[in-house]
């Protein structure tokens, strides 16, 4: 907890590394927020839920603040290697100056490039996304639920985000997180492995779709709808913007809420 | 005389096994136009793909009717073969039959064997033969496969029901044998005297082994070719999360110089090239990838875009990659090496628009069931877009600015970052 480290951060609620730094002390993990999570108004909500979590769970974390830079995953998707390498090149040296050892990060694009990506150009890092960190958690007894948890029976639809799940085989730990927290887990007909892409990925977040007869996110809002589950939980901030825009085209918003796992922790734990 | 059908059968036997072995070569050798890749190490978990992705059928399993009339196929197909190695020593030798009496009981057995999977294999054909052309299967009916892709599917399972076909009818009319399905046929025969079956029994000898030959030197025209390079192509299949990105070193190294001066190597050349253009820019690997591709369009009825509407499908960008590089294979074998022919894989034979759509999502890799990755084209051809021909849409040049000037690829002051920790 900050209060351990040195009173004069005491009262911050989040410290970056350069006041750990100076207060001679490693956190045990860094959290690597993400440009969504920084910035985007929606995704700055599942950004606090995390945090939150992290505090009442004791976890000793700090970010990054304003040191933290995209880490080009959008750049290098759209094919621009260069400023790709750029980002890494930045980042990599910000955080072996650190001596970074486990980063949690609650962006599956962030937490892809970061596993995968950046051991190749020296930045070596225990990389883990927040539904697994949140799923240990749960499993170490470090979170636990309040008894009349909010979310108990209630049914809900997990929509699995590219990059976590084909891209790296993530299936199991959001859907156990939900499990833990008694909720009624529905499919999609497209699930898992098999899972339909919200629209986002591959830079597309950042252009308007090419010509075709419908919208990703609509195709896929449409499945979530066909579950008749009373709501969406997400593990991605981009795949939350397009499921909540794909349901909002359907006129389905005051019937089904789209959740990051985060925020739906966030509000049952004790 | 009676050596004159041997030694012509020799001399086909001869032809077509030197004629395949030489268009194979031709295959390798433009599979080989394509960059070198490192595929070292990790023996083992290769071997492991190629048992359960090629020899398994894995992920044809997904789809379990479907998966069991193909393992019908092919299961079939192999086994029924070892039925060639008799076939071809009775055409060299004259006799009738060569292993019945070296097998004694086992040679009934083993031929019976061969008839259930000839008759599992004319079941599976004809009920492919009816999904392909009679049932709206949005895959088969796709526009993809137009004009010789939908021929070039038909005449396999074509050439498929009539060898099957053959090889019974030489089996029924043979009188010396009593075998488990054939001799059901038997009957159709029955006013037949003894020259005649033995005519019957030898004319569909020789039609069953000439149609073999022809097919085996069809496949390197077709999408059929997959039997054969469905199985290196598991074991060269990446071993990697699909996440990972091939790393591009060149560039990785340039914007190293570019940062630290001192680490430059005297002289370093600047990378002639960025990304691919036509298919020898392409790694060997994303090559075999378009001879490997059975056209079966799993990838595109799992791509998000395509099934959407968008002009991408992955299994064309496949199919593309294939067709440019046997006109250029073509080209350089008539000329003896390559000219440029003002053309290139990029542009004329895949367009922007299609490459724009792809959401990286990774649906076309998982579901490939000989282990290609039409993601790894689409990455390269965008990388050539970018980096080469500065072709991006607006929005994107926009984002790419963003991220150079503010970190992120929004305008937001990079100041803000961490304003949400400031925020109730």
């Amino acid at each position: 907890m900050p209060g351990q480290i040195k009173p004069n951060i005491y009262y911050m609620k989040v410290a970056t590394m350069a006041e750990f730094l100076a207060a001679g002390k490693e956190p045990e993990v860094l959290f690597w927020v993400g440009c969504a999570g920084s910035f985007d108004q929606r995704a700055q909500k599942i950004t606090k839920a995390f945090a939150t979590i992290l505090e009442k769970a004791g976890i000793e974390y700090a970010i990054l603040g304003k040191e933290e830079a995209c880490t080009g995953d959008p750049a290098r998707r759209a094919g621009n290697e260069f400023m790709f390498q750029m980002m890494a090149y930045q980042n990599i040296q910000v955080m072996n100056a650190y001596n970074i050892k486990k980063i949690v990060t609650t962006c599956p694009h962030c937490f892809n490039v970061l596993k995968n990506e950046y051991p190749a150009l020296g930045g070596n890092y225990d990389v883990i996304h927040h539904t697994t960190f949140l799923q240990e958690l749960i499993e170490q007894g470090k979170i636990q639920f309040t008894d009349s948890n909010e979310w108990k029976g209630k049914s809900i639809a997990y929509h699995d985000s590219c990059y976590l799940g084909r891209a790296n085989d993530i299936y199991e730990a959001p859907r156990k997180v939900l499990e833990s927290l008694d909720m009624e887990l529905r499919e999609m007909k497209r699930c898992k492995s098999k899972g339909l892409c919200c629209g986002a990925g591959g830079a597309q977040m950042f252009k308007e779709e090419e010509k075709g007869d419908k919208r990703i996110n609509t195709e896929r809002a449409d499945e979530a709808i066909e579950t008749k589950a009373s709501m969406v939980a997400s593990a991605c901030p981009f795949c939350n913007t397009m499921m909540t825009d794909g349901i909002k085209n359907r006129n389905e918003e005051i019937k089904m809420d789209v959740l990051d796992i985060a925020e739906i922790v966030a509000q049952a734990i004790k | 005389m009676a050596w004159i059908a041997e030694i012509i059968f020799g001399l086909i036997t001869l032809g077509s096994f030197f004629l395949f072995g030489k268009n194979l070569w031709a295959i390798r050798k433009n599979i080989l136009l394509g960059k070198p890749t490192d595929f070292s190490g990790n023996t083992a978990e290769r071997w492991k793909q190629v048992a359960l992705l090629a020899f398994g059928q894995k992920k044809m399993f997904s789809n379990p009717l479907v998966a069991i009339l193909h393992l019908f196929v092919y299961v079939g197909f192999i086994i029924i073969n070892i039925e060639l190695v008799e076939i071809i020593v009775d055409g060299l030798t004259g006799k009738h039959r060569a292993f019945a009496p070296l097998l004694g009981d086992c040679y009934a057995w083993l031929i019976n064997s061969f008839e259930i999977l000839a008759g599992l294999v004319l079941f599976a054909v004809i009920i492919f033969f009816i999904r392909r052309n009679f049932l709206a299967i949005k895959r088969l009916i796709s526009k993809d496969l137009n004009g010789w892709p939908r021929s070039d599917a038909n005449i396999i399972l074509i050439i498929e029901v009539v060898l099957m076909g053959l090889f019974l009818t030489m089996n029924a009319a043979d009188p010396s044998t009593h075998f488990i399905l054939s001799a059901h046929l038997k009957p159709l025969f029955n006013g037949f005297n003894e020259n005649q079956l033995a005519t019957i029994e030898h004319t569909a000898w020789w039609l069953h082994i000439l149609g073999i030959y022809a097919f085996m030197n069809y496949l390197p025209y077709s999408k059929h070719l997959h039997i054969i390079l469905a199985f290196p192509n598991a074991y060269y299949a990446s071993l990697e999360p699909k996440g990972k990105m091939h790393n591009m070193e060149s560039v990785q190294n340039e914007v190293l110089y570019a940062m630290q001066p001192e680490l430059a190597p005297a002289g370093a050349a600047a990378p002639d090239k960025f990304g691919a253009k036509d298919v020898m820019d392409l790694s060997w690997k994303n090559l075999m990838d378009a001879y490997s591709c059975t056209e079966c369009g799993r990838c595109s009825a799992a791509c998000p875009a395509n099934l959407t509407g968008k002009l991408l499908s992955p299994r064309s960008i496949m199919m593309k990659t294939r067709d440019r590089l046997e006109e250029v294979g073509m080209q350089i074998q008539k000329d003896s090496n390559w000219k440029a022919d003002g053309k290139s894989l990029l542009h004329d034979y895949i367009s922007v628009e299609e490459l724009r759509a792809c959401t990286t999502c990774n649906a076309c890799v998982e579901e490939c069931p000989v282990s290609i990755s039409p993601l790894d084209i689409i990455i390269e051809l965008r990388r050539s877009l970018i980096m080469e021909e500065s072709n991006a849409p607006s929005e994107w040049n926009g984002m790419f600015s963003n991220i150079e000037n503010n970190f992120a690829p929004w305008k937001f002051s990079p100041d803000d970052r961490d304003a949400w920790t400031n925020q109730a």
